[in-house]
């Protein structure tokens, strides 16, 4: 996990140095909480990784001798099909339409949202198909 | 009961598990968490916003082939170059990349199953076909379109100096299409981190999904503040705020500063997966390795990390930005588009390259990168963007960049089109569209370079014909003719190769990265089989045995030890010892 | 490459090197591809900005150029069969042209830093002032005297513009003089949305932003009539926002500006 972790602390350590340069030459705040935003989201995630590199154990995606045969078994939960993201995406494009026309898509666009997170959750525990 | 997804052992004799029932038909389809199919997806309605996009590119070269026009009314005009704009920009180029070929590719380039959250990945494609209907719903509406161009500057896009509902419209769809970008950001990222087959390490993907994993990173980092800012306008638009506005104590060059932050990083995000396509696809045609992988890694990473830094090249002309930290950030750009330029070169150099329509279209974009890459640097020094700015100059520099990476898409259509559909499209068919849009782009964008330096301002419905513009524009228009022949021609072959089809097999292209290995198209949860993972190039590997790039192997002497590239060596300059053989576990055959 | 191969290279470089001594010696103008020399003297530093950059630009494209050409022509497959030799890195060669752009951009950045600190600088004592307004769609010039009044007022009229763009310099446009060879400092302001000041013979646009004032220098060099066009799209009549920039003799603008100060008295 060390690469994927030195990926993000090199935007965290970049956007450090480049938005302490730019703040201290433009005294611009927009532009300094933008960067100072982006050297947070390289530094923190990247971080973390960097300390959990560490500390876990080695993964056969990390090791460049290992066997397909290491890596074999359940690789994960990969939900075959499922209508929520569908009806949540509809219920997403009514609540915009509310936005802009006001009025009675609004209740449409919750209703199908609200049950689409519903049914989301449902799913997850009773696991999907597969 | 829950079936969860197996990455198979090598020698596993059965087919794929034989799932439950499951829905069929249109149902199946509107439930599909399949990457491959949401891949599908994005792809065909990207492209059909293309066309979109296109049509009205050929009303604006319509209008501006002849001086006092009046073909459209200057408010159709300005609709036509918002919308043109903004479909081309977050609803094809964006969409098709990190939406369409990313998604369907980049799992199979890794050896996973599937994208790491596949509910997610299918919510980001809604999202973008509602988001996208909604922009396009503007045009039903009484005040018609948003016309404010895709950058919708304030205060020119507040509730006062552009109101009505095809704005607003055009606001809230872009709100959808970005939380869509951001979830495929997160898939992205946390699939390549996580999903990796056995012995892929992160320094053996292929540089297509290298280049993923860092448009990833940059849409995390620009989409948020992008929403945000809409946010912002719709709160002046509609809930009186005075953001943007100089009267309630706003500051109106705020907009401009928020959204290239976004604007920048985001055409970068346009440009990485074609960057990735390509140097994929030259190496494959070149029957070589790429040259400087690490190079190549670095420099995407260093694009992506300046392009961040540059947003106010964009402002250079309001007189409140930092010109000289802009303008040397900008610059240094250069320096790591120029390492990726000479590794695409060394890539082609003392190979064996075989034109082919993927080639093809990859030496296009080459060609044409250049010419953008160049007149970019132009732009990036603010004296000479004092006197180019908002004029064709820059609307010559950024088409000639975009077409370079629409060529790059074509070239991705043509190399992996066998790997989705297990059809080959056609050759012939292909070559003709390669050489329509070739001469097309150059032909159409070219003269526009002149105009710009002749004064002819951008985003203007119609001009004088004393203004001497006339003859450079009428060149333009008819290259803008030969670009729809492109597009029609490469219809044609799609609609042909669908109905009459050549079969492709699994790699018809002697590739080398992990998606070949399996059927075309590949099969529920993506693979049967997959061959060991001791290089950049495992399918490679596995078909030429007598070819491959080793690492971990002692080198006989000196020679060609490539130590920047990790220890990778050249099989006849090594000599293998006992201990370090070629099977490193008996699974590996 | 045997040794045919490297006199013949040779004798490229001798051509190569001998054509670009006598282009820069026998002094022929290089072609400008419709760029302006500039008006004043802020415009012609641009100018000559843009031309070393061009030159560079496209001296660093052919060579780009005729890589991609060599490598198409050179190393197409001619035997369906051979698989070449499978090398990947060459570390002295990735690090030259890794450097070699550098310096390039270095450079390059030292020169337009001078060049834009040339034409941003102000004048403590210019000898005239006059303030812009952009609104939609026209332009407003007032001359200010040096207590900051207005002595003279040169402005689109109020009316709806012509529905099409006409000659910038015909007189339905207004028209603003100014003094050849003294330094006229603009204050630029927008009364509404973002306009851009442009003037392409001066090489030079200015955002006229709400509620923000923007300062620039003319230096003009030269008289004549020259035009101008708003570069920042701000609505409907965009593109029909013109105006023109007539550069004369001081004495000729001094006679002018008396005209139109007794004129403004008169109204």
């Amino acid at each position: 996990m060390k690469v994927e972790s030195y990926v993000l602390l090199f935007v965290g350590i970049f956007f450090g140095l480049v938005g302490l340069a730019y703040w201290l030459m433009s005294h611009e705040d927009a532009g300094a909480i933008m960067l100072l935003g982006t050297f947070l989201l390289g530094s923190v995630p990247g971080g973390y990784y960097l300390w959990w590199s560490r500390r876990m154990s080695p993964r056969p995606s990390d090791n460049p001798k290992a066997s397909i045969e290491d890596g074999a078994g359940v690789v994960g939960a990969f939900p075959g099909s499922s209508i929520w993201p569908f009806v949540l995406g509809l219920g997403a494009t009514f609540v915009g339409l509310a936005l802009v026309f006001g009025a009675w898509t609004l209740a449409v666009g919750l209703f199908l949202a609200v049950a689409a997170l519903v049914g989301v959750v449902y799913e997850s525990r009773r696991g999907g198909l597969v | 009961m829950t079936l969860l997804a197996e990455r198979p052992a090598v020698f596993d004799e059965g087919p794929a598990h034989e799932h439950e029932a499951g829905p069929s038909g249109f149902l199946k389809w509107v439930t599909s968490t399949d990457h491959k199919v949401i891949g599908k997806n994005y792809t065909v309605t990207a492209l059909i916003f293309f066309l979109m996009a296109g049509a009205m590119a050929l009303l604006i070269r319509a209008q501006l082939a002849n001086p006092d026009s009046t073909l459209l009314s200057q408010h159709t005009y300005n609709e036509m170059f918002t919308m043109h704009g903004s479909l081309m920009i977050y609803l094809f180029v964006g969409p098709v990349s990190f939406g369409g070929l990313a998604n369907y590719i980049v799992p199979l380039q890794i050896g996973a199953p599937d994208m790491a959250f596949p509910r997610l990945n299918a919510l980001s494609y809604w999202l973008y076909l509602g988001g996208g209907s909604l922009m396009m719903m503007g045009f039903l509406t009484t005040g018609s379109a948003a016309d404010f161009g895709w950058v919708a500057y304030a205060p020119l896009s507040n509730s006062i100096n552009t109101p009505g509902a095809g704005p607003d419209l055009w606001i809230v769809a872009l709100i959808l299409t970005g939380f869509s970008a951001i979830f495929t950001g997160v898939n992205l990222v946390t699939t390549i981190y996580y999903l990796r087959a056995p012995g892929m390490t992160m320094f053996r993907m292929p540089i297509f999904t290298w280049n993923m994993l860092v448009t990833g990173i940059l849409i995390l980092i620009a989409f948020p503040v992008f929403t945000s800012a809409l946010v912002l306008l719709w709160c002046d638009r509609h809930l009186g705020a005075h953001i943007f506005e100089v009267s309630g104590g706003g500051v109106p060059v705020l907009w401009q500063d928020l959204f290239w932050f976004f604007g920048h990083p985001e055409v970068y995000i346009l440009a990485l997966p074609f960057f990735g396509i390509v140097t994929d696809v030259i190496a494959v045609f070149s029957r070589k390795p790429i040259f400087g992988y690490r190079g190549m890694v670095f420099a995407t990473i260093s694009i992506a990390a300046l392009s961040t830094s540059v947003w106010a090249h964009h402002m250079f002309t309001t007189g409140v930005v930092l010109l000289p930290f802009f303008s040397l950030m900008s610059y240094l750009i250069a320096v790591p588009t120029g390492i990726k330029f000479f590794n695409w070169i060394g890539t082609m150099w003392r190979g064996s390259v075989k034109f082919d329509t993927p080639m093809l279209f990859c030496v296009g974009f080459l060609a044409t990168f250049l010419i953008g890459g160049v007149s970019g640097i132009l732009l990036a020094s603010p004296p000479v963007d004092f006197a180019t700015h908002d004029t064709y100059f820059v609307v010559a520099h950024f088409h000639s960049v975009v077409m370079a990476l629409v060529m790059g898409a074509f070239a991705g259509f043509f190399y992996w089109y066998p790997k989705m559909t297990g059809r080959m499209l056609r050759e012939g068919l292909g070559k003709v569209s390669f050489w329509l849009m070739f001469i097309g782009t150059n032909v159409t964008f070219d003269p526009q370079y002149l105009l710009g330096l002749k004064g002819m301002p951008r985003r203007i419905a119609e001009y004088a014909a004393s203004d001497g513009f006339t003859t450079l524009n009428r060149i333009s228009s008819a290259g803008a003719v030969l670009l729809f022949l492109a597009v029609l021609v490469f219809l044609v072959n799609a609609f042909v190769s669908w109905w009459k089809p050549i079969p492709a097999g699994d790699n018809p292209w002697d590739a080398s990265s992990l998606e070949w290995a399996t059927s075309s198209p590949p099969p529920h949860h993506n693979f049967l089989w997959i061959p060991p993972v001791r290089s950049q190039r495992p399918v490679w590997d596995y078909n030429h045995p007598e070819d491959r790039i080793l690492e971990h192997a002692k080198p006989r002497r000196g020679g060609l030890v490539g130590a920047a590239g990790g220890g990778t060596v050249l099989l006849q300059d090594v000599r293998l010892d006992g201990a370090d053989t070629l099977d490193s576990g008996d699974a590996d055959r | 490459m045997g040794i045919p191969g490297v006199a013949k290279l040779r004798r490229i470089a001798r051509f190569l090197l001998l054509s670009t001594l006598a282009l820069g010696l026998g002094g022929c103008t290089l072609p400008t591809f419709g760029a302006f020399r500039g008006a004043t003297s802020q415009g012609q530093a641009e100018f000559k900005l843009w031309s070393w950059m061009t030159i560079a630009g496209l001296v660093v494209a052919v060579i780009v150029w005729g890589l991609i050409l060599w490598a198409v022509i050179a190393y197409r497959r001619r035997d369906p069969n051979r698989i070449p030799r499978q090398f990947h890195d060459n570390l002295p060669v990735e690090i030259i042209y890794t450097a070699i752009p550098l310096i390039i951009v270095g450079v390059i950045f030292f020169y337009t830093v001078k060049t834009e600190n040339k034409i941003d600088a102000l004048a403590p004592h210019p000898a005239v002032t006059i303030k812009v307004t952009g609104f939609q769609w026209g332009w407003s010039f007032s001359y200010l005297n040096s207590a900051g009044k207005q002595v003279a007022l040169v402005e689109t009229a109020q009316t709806r513009p012509p529905v099409l763009a006409g000659n910038p310099t015909s007189p339905e446009y207004p028209q603003f003089v100014m003094p050849l060879g003294e330094t006229t400092q603009v204050e630029l302001v927008s009364a509404d949305v973002v306009h851009g000041f442009y003037i392409p013979a001066f090489n030079f646009s200015r955002y006229a932003l709400p509620g923000v004032t923007n300062d620039f220098d003319f230096t003009p060099v030269r008289t004549g009539v020259f035009a101008g066009h708003c570069a920042q799209y701000c609505g409907l009549y965009h593109a029909e926002m013109l105006f023109s920039v007539r550069v004369v003799e001081p004495g000729a603008f001094a006679t002018w500006l008396n005209t139109q100060s007794a004129a403004a008295v008169a109204a």
